[in-house]
């Protein structure tokens, strides 16, 4: 099946994640440039990591008026799975395909370090090969990554299973410690109503290799794999 | 015809400053007391051809609700300059 990597300009963490679905994954991968009007006959879209236009103005809010936005918007409302990942998170909550939006880290400092998450929902194209509680061990690297969404919005998310990720310590405790940027409820990622959209702040496209750290990110690309190959997700192509 | 217009994005009451935050302590620390909370936003100037300053402003809200400020975190508001 083929991976469409989008690259926009200052993705940085886009030969990351071609690299952990064509050569880790053996899986065919493409990168698609911002200014492409369609994803030619992807299975799978990545929104990848890195400071597209600079951050400037706020993370992720140039990006999302890219003419292939239309076109990625399109492919998630026909049920094909998206994972956004750091700043593609950041992309996919400014287009408003995710709820919430992302503040400065609650302490001011950019982390980049690796941090743990636990797997809350194991119902997602892109963690159904992780067990519901699996603590996966991540990188991390971003100064805005501290989820912020209105009560009444957080609440929703909480009652419909749709906190996908979240901080933990090494044992799978959700404590505040092992909050590294302030994210309300410990939120480290996220899905759509329909559950196909996923974006998390962690790498898991830069842990797929034990030579790299840890492997634990392995489990999102086996799991969308997995998913379209058994038919559980919408191939739109 | 050239009107400027202003617009100041911020964050909402309910959405907790961080920047600011560290603002406030950095001038407790140098001794202003006096000094509450400090709240950090986005100033913008906005050149815009229109024909009148309603005109102008409905343009500047619309750039503002569409790019400048994120309704999710953020308000705004414009003034056009006399």
């Amino acid at each position: 099946m083929t991976f469409a990597i989008v690259v926009f300009p200052g993705s940085n963490c886009d030969h990351d994640a071609y690299h952990a679905a064509k050569h880790v994954l053996g899986q065919d991968a493409r990168f698609v440039w911002h200014k492409e009007t369609t994803l030619a006959g992807a299975d799978v879209v990545i929104l990848p990591g890195g400071f597209s236009h600079g951050d400037y103005l706020r993370t992720g809010a140039i990006a999302r008026f890219s003419p292939v936005m239309q076109a990625v918007s399109d492919f998630a409302r026909a049920g094909g799975p998206v994972l956004g990942i750091c700043n593609g998170f950041q992309i996919l909550l400014e287009a408003g395909l995710l709820p919430g939006a992302m503040l400065r880290n609650r302490d001011l400092k950019f982390h980049c370090e690796h941090v743990h998450v636990r797997v809350e929902q194991a119902d997602t194209p892109f963690t159904q090969a992780a067990s519901k509680g699996r603590v996966l061990r991540l990188p991390i690297a971003h100064g805005e990554g501290n989820y912020f969404a209105e009560p009444g919005v957080v609440a929703q998310l909480e009652a419909s299973g749709r906190v996908v990720f979240r901080y933990c310590d090494p044992h799978g405790e959700v404590t505040d410690a092992a909050n590294p940027n302030g994210s309300v409820n410990n939120i480290a990622g996220i899905c759509s109503e329909r559950r196909n959209v996923v974006g998390l702040m962690p790498h898991p496209e830069r842990a797929c290799e034990s030579v790299l750290g840890s492997a634990d990110g392995r489990v999102l690309f086996e799991s969308v794999v997995g998913a379209l190959a058994g038919g559980a997700v919408a191939r739109t192509a | 015809m050239a009107i400027r217009a202003r617009v100041y994005v911020t964050l909402k009451p309910s959405v907790f400053d961080p920047q600011g935050h560290t603002i406030a302590d950095a001038l407790h620390s140098m001794g202003y007391a006096g000094i509450g909370d400090v709240r950090q936003g986005k100033y913008f100037e906005l050149e815009i051809d229109a024909g009148t300053p309603d005109s102008a402003r409905a343009l500047a809200a619309e750039v503002a609700d569409r790019l400048l400020a994120n309704p999710v975190i953020e308000s705004y508001r414009v003034e056009i300059a006399p």
